[in-house]
Formats: structure tokens, sequence, C-alpha cells
């Protein structure tokens, strides 16, 4: 039980880890609320689920071609559709999760609705404190781990990562430090896309496809970020570890948990922001109004 | 007797023919009021009744977000709250609609106080998506008592809210038009012009001297009372209150026919519901490729009228005076109020350009 917990807690929070970053990102660079961002998750894993179950193309190619693939429909969609419309917070809003529907309808379209899975890359397992914990899952958390970690240092130690730190802290002056904005706003984008469909492309054989399966981690992402504080990148790592551990210890420990798990970290977000309206991490951004 | 009838239609001609945007509000209500003599099928009827209450429910959003800028990403809790709240009045204590209407709409008031006070401690963007939460919280804990509030089922079989189709139909017009003028009257009032103050900045109106707080507790209230009617409404025209009516999407869908009407106007919600509702219901030919047809159109209208629907034709059969700031048609050339010429300034401009030219 405790093992299963410990298991289920680490692949839970390494995958909202990822979709949190990249949604934090977007929003503290582009300054937009993209509610696509999940759907970008589920792009990555239907394309896995037809590179290796309908192509039979060598999974690792797969990972690859999905993950740059769904990067350029991201990228595209934040420079053709998003970026035209960035003034008006709603339209923002309203077309982002009409680009999610779309996505949603046409996977729909393409797949039917039916419950998909897609074959393990690796086989066997090993135990672990007398549970069987499969390899899929170490390879997830190895390499969900490692790409958290390489975000960091691109983020911290990198002229880019500075370039779009500073376009998070104060748009205006990084247009002035001769930064471009735009492309900046559209790097990071990209870089957001890639990391939610990097946690797709990862998740797609331990998770069920289905067109609507972003629609929950959505709701989720926006607790963990505006649990972590909106656009900070160590709130949502720290936000996406909470929430993934209330989840798995209400799914494991109360009964009828799984219709409960959704609520409770809704309400513990809720909670956190009455005693600190910022969030976590947050900071309250006091010259802008 | 004559004389008042043309002082009437003085009125009526000064009023509401000399505007085209008012012309076309005329002619929409009178065709839902018509539509009965041209089609009594039950589904037409269906479809009008549910678009009434949906204009309701979208307007009464435009109220709390277009207006006083609290984005409200939950708005299907008062609708939902006070969906549950007439069905389980009506079904345990057999309370006729008359009744369970208003006191679930009450009860969205309450709920919307509940949430409004932790809730305004939160600015901005936190606000939109903690509201976003309150929804879904409450669906958790209805799957969790399934012997009280149905379960995944919901709540079923309550009375009809009226006799005949037709009567449903009036009733819900009649009260989508009615209360949407109310709405729009409220927007235009006094209070209406401290929200919009608080949207623009709110920092100045609490320097003015005046308890924001108290307007957007308000701003709550109001709108969890015109939803919450909406609510109780949907509840008794379905005959039944499910988890749907707390969805996700449930809460987006009035987000979606405000921004499509025009956001902050009120009357862009009701059109836009009027538009899209029915709308959607004809791309039932195709189903497969409904949604994805309604995603791109609302992709493809917002991506050229950022503002919506309604203020971009607006913008094109009307004209701004100059110095009054009263519409006119865009068929006139001067002002009806003041006679100011209200042709493009750009003639002034390129003659100040010349200016500038010929001083080099």
């Amino acid at each position: 039980m405790l093992a299963n917990i410990f298991v289920n807690t680490l692949i839970h929070a390494s995958v909202y880890a990822l979709l949190a970053l990249g949604f934090s990102l977007t929003f503290g660079v582009a300054r937009i609320i993209n509610l696509t961002h999940t759907a970008f998750y589920m792009l990555a894993a239907y394309l896995i689920f037809t590179f290796v179950g309908t192509l039979g193309l060598n999974s690792a190619l797969a990972i690859l071609l999905s993950i740059v693939l769904v990067t350029i429909i991201g990228m595209l969609s934040y420079k053709v559709i998003i970026e035209p419309l960035h003034e008006h917070d709603t339209t923002v809003l309203i077309v982002t999760i009409a680009l999610a529907l779309a996505f949603q309808e046409v996977m729909l379209i393409l797949f039917g609705g039916h419950f998909r899975g897609v074959p393990s890359l690796v086989k066997g397992f090993v135990t672990f404190l007398g549970v069987r914990v499969t390899n899929q899952y170490l390879v997830v958390i190895a390499v969900l781990s490692v790409i958290l970690v390489l975000v960091w240092l691109l983020l911290l130690k990198t002229r880019l990562g500075l370039a779009i730190r500073v376009t998070a802290q104060d748009r205006e002056v990084a247009n002035l430090m001769g930064i471009n904005v735009s492309l900046m706003s559209m790097v990071t984008m990209g870089l957001a896309t890639m990391l939610a469909a990097t946690a797709g492309a990862l998740v797609a054989p331990i998770f069920i496809l289905e067109p609507r399966m972003w629609l929950q981690p959505l709701t989720i992402v926006l607790a963990i970020v505006v649990l972590g504080g909106l656009g900070s990148l160590k709130g949502s790592v720290y936000g996406a570890i909470i929430i993934a551990l209330v989840e798995t210890l209400v799914v494991f420990l109360v009964p009828m948990g799984s219709f409960l798990r959704g609520a409770v970290s809704l309400a513990i977000m809720i909670i956190i922001l009455i005693i600190r309206p910022e969030g976590l991490f947050g900071v309250s951004f006091e010259g802008e109004r | 007797m004559t004389g008042y009838l043309y002082h009437l239609y003085q009125a009526f001609k000064e009023e509401i023919l000399f505007l085209p945007s008012r012309l076309i509000a005329l002619v929409g209500i009178i065709a839902l009021v018509l539509l009965p003599l041209f089609s009594q099928s039950p589904y037409t009827l269906k479809v009008f009744t549910l678009a009434s209450i949906f204009a309701i429910l979208a307007a009464s959003w435009d109220l709390l977000s277009g207006f006083v800028g609290q984005l409200n990403l939950g708005h299907a809790l008062f609708f939902g709250v006070a969906a549950y709240t007439s069905a389980l009045l009506n079904l345990h204590y057999g309370l006729s609609p008359w009744m369970t209407i208003p006191l679930g709409a009450l009860m969205a008031v309450v709920t919307g106080m509940l949430v409004g006070i932790p809730a305004l401690r939160l600015r901005g963007q936190y606000l939109s998506l903690a509201t976003l939460a309150f929804p879904l919280i409450l669906t958790g804990i209805i799957y969790v008592f399934p012997d009280f509030t149905g379960g995944e089922l919901g709540v079923s079989g309550l009375s009809r809210l009226s006799n005949s189709r037709l009567a449903d139909y009036y009733i819900t017009v009649g009260l989508a038009l009615g209360l949407g003028f109310l709405m729009w009257k409220i927007t235009d009032s006094k209070i209406g012009l401290i929200f919009h103050a608080i949207r623009e900045d709110e920092i100045a109106v609490r320097a003015a001297g005046i308890n924001t707080t108290k307007y957007k507790l308000l701003a709550f209230a109001f709108s969890g009372f015109f939803a919450g009617i909406s609510g109780g409404l949907y509840a008794h025209v379905m005959r039944l209150a499910g988890p749907s009516t707390l969805d996700v999407f449930m809460s987006f869908q009035p987000i979606i026919w405000t921004a499509f009407g025009g956001i902050a106007t009120i009357y862009g919600a009701i059109i836009g519901v009027y538009l899209l509702y029915p709308f959607m219901e004809v791309l039932r030919i195709v189903p497969e490729y409904r949604m994805l047809i309604f995603a791109v159109i609302i992709i493809l209208v917002l991506r050229i009228m950022p503002q919506g629907l309604s203020p971009w034709v607006i913008e094109r059969i009307q004209k701004e005076c100059p110095r009054c700031k009263r519409h006119n048609a865009f068929t006139r050339k001067t002002c009806k109020a003041c006679g100011t010429s209200l042709e493009k300034p750009s003639l002034g401009g390129d003659s100040f350009k010349l200016e500038v030219k010929t001083s080099e």
C-alpha cells in the first residue's frame, strides 16, 4: 500500500509538474491562460498510438516524431490564432478552449471515442518494497525527472532561459533591453508545448487514451498553478507534488475516493488561496494593474 | 386620443427606427413572439425554450464577469445549485415551480455569497481559476451522496413548468427578455457605473471612497440570482437536475456565447445564445462534425471580431457623434442631435499633414 502510494504519487507528480511548468511558463511570458495546453498532451499520446500501433514505427523514433510535430502545431496555433488576440483576455480563454475542443473532436472523428492503449515500450517489472513495479513506470519516472532537471538548467543557466525569465518579469523593460518579446513568447509556447507533448508521449503506455483525456488534467493543472502561484516555476513543481500526493492518498485511503479526488485537491487549492491569496510562491505584481 | 397615438408614434420613430441596432433588436423580439405561428413542432419550441433559459444564464455571467470584470469560470455553480434546490424542493415537498424557482434562485444567491466572500480576497486570474473549482467540488460531493442527490443519474420526475409546451415557450421567452432588460437597466444605473469603474480601475474606485468589496458581492448576488432563475427553469423544463448542470462545459458555455455575442453588453450575451444555440441544433444533421464545426466557427469569428459579434456589427451600421457621443445611423452625414459632421476625421488629419509639409 505504502509503496503503491509512493510510486503513484511519483508518476502523477512528474506528469503534473511537466504540464504545470509549461502552463506556468506560457502564463508568465506570453501572459495568456492557455486552456489548450493539456490538449497538446492528448495529441502527443494519440500520435504515439498512431505511430507505434498503426504504422509500427520504432518507439524511440515515434516519441521524437510526435514531440516535434506537436511542438510545431503548438507554435503555429500560437502565432496564427492566439497572438493576434492576446489583448482580449476573455477572447483568448474562449479561443483556446475552442481549439482544445477542435483537437478533441478531430481525434474523436479519426479514432472514435473508445478507450485505447499503447503497448509498453519496455517489458518486465521489478519488485520494490514488496510491490511489483513495471519497468515502464520506472522509465517514465526517470525520464520525466531528467527532463525536469534539464528544463530547470535551461531556464536558470542559459541566455535563452535568462531572456525567458526577464520577459516573464517585465515585458516592457525586456523589450527596451532589446529582447524580442513576441519571439520569446512563441519560443516559450513551443517549449511549453514540448513539455506537454513529452508528458503525453511518455504516459501513453500507462494511462488510458481517450479524446476527453485533456479535461481532467487541465483542471488539476489549473489547481496546481494557482496553488503554487501563477507564473512561479518553483511553485508549479511543489504544487504538483502536493496535489499528486493528495490525489493518491484520497484514492487509496478514502472510500469512494476516486469520485472525490478532484474535489479534495481543488478544496486544498481554495484553502491555500484563502490563507495566501497569491499562492505558495506567487509574487503579487504590484507594478501592474 | 389620436394626439396621444401620434405622440407614441413619434417616440417610436425617434427612439427605435432612428437606430439600426434597435430596429434589429425589435425585429428579433417580434420574431421570437411570433415564432409559434410558423412552427408549433415540439422540437423547435423546445430548442427556443432552452435557448431562452440559457440567454438568462449568459446575461447573468456577463453582468458579473463582463461588467465587474470578476471573470467567473465556475458559473455552473449557481445554475446547478438552483437546479438541484428546485428539483429537491419539488420532489420532496411537492412545491410548485412558482415556489421552487425563486427559492432555488435565493439558494444560488446564498451560494454566491458563500463563494464570493472568500473568493474576493483573490485578484484577477486567481479569482477566475478558483471559481472554476467550486462546481467541481460540489460535483464530487454529489457523487458521494447518491441517496439524496441521485448521484450520476440526478433527480428526475419533476413537475412541468406549465401545462403546455407553448406556455413553457412564452414563459421562458418572456422571462429571458424581461430579465435581460432588467439586467441591462442595472448596468445602466449608478450601480452599473460603479461596476464598470471597478473593472477599469479598482484602486481608483476605492480611492474615491467606494467600498468595492460590497459592490463586488452585490454583483455576485445579482448574477447568482439570475443564473439561479435560469437553473430552476432548466430543471423544470427538462424535468431533471443532474450533475451535467455543474459540468465544466456548463461553465464555459455562457462564456462562449457571451464572447461570441459581445462581452460587457448584456444584449450581446442574449444575441449570442439565440444565434448559437439553435445553430448547434441545426448542426445535428452532421452529428460527428457538430462540435468540430462549432469550435472552428468560434475560433474564426473571434479571430476576425475579437470583441464579439454585436460590437463589430454596431461599429459598421452606426456612427458615434464625435461631439455629443450620440449614436447615429450609418447613412447620416451629420449628427441628428447636434448637427456635427459625421465624416471620418481622416480628412482633417490629411489637411493637417499638408500644412506641416508646406511649413517646411
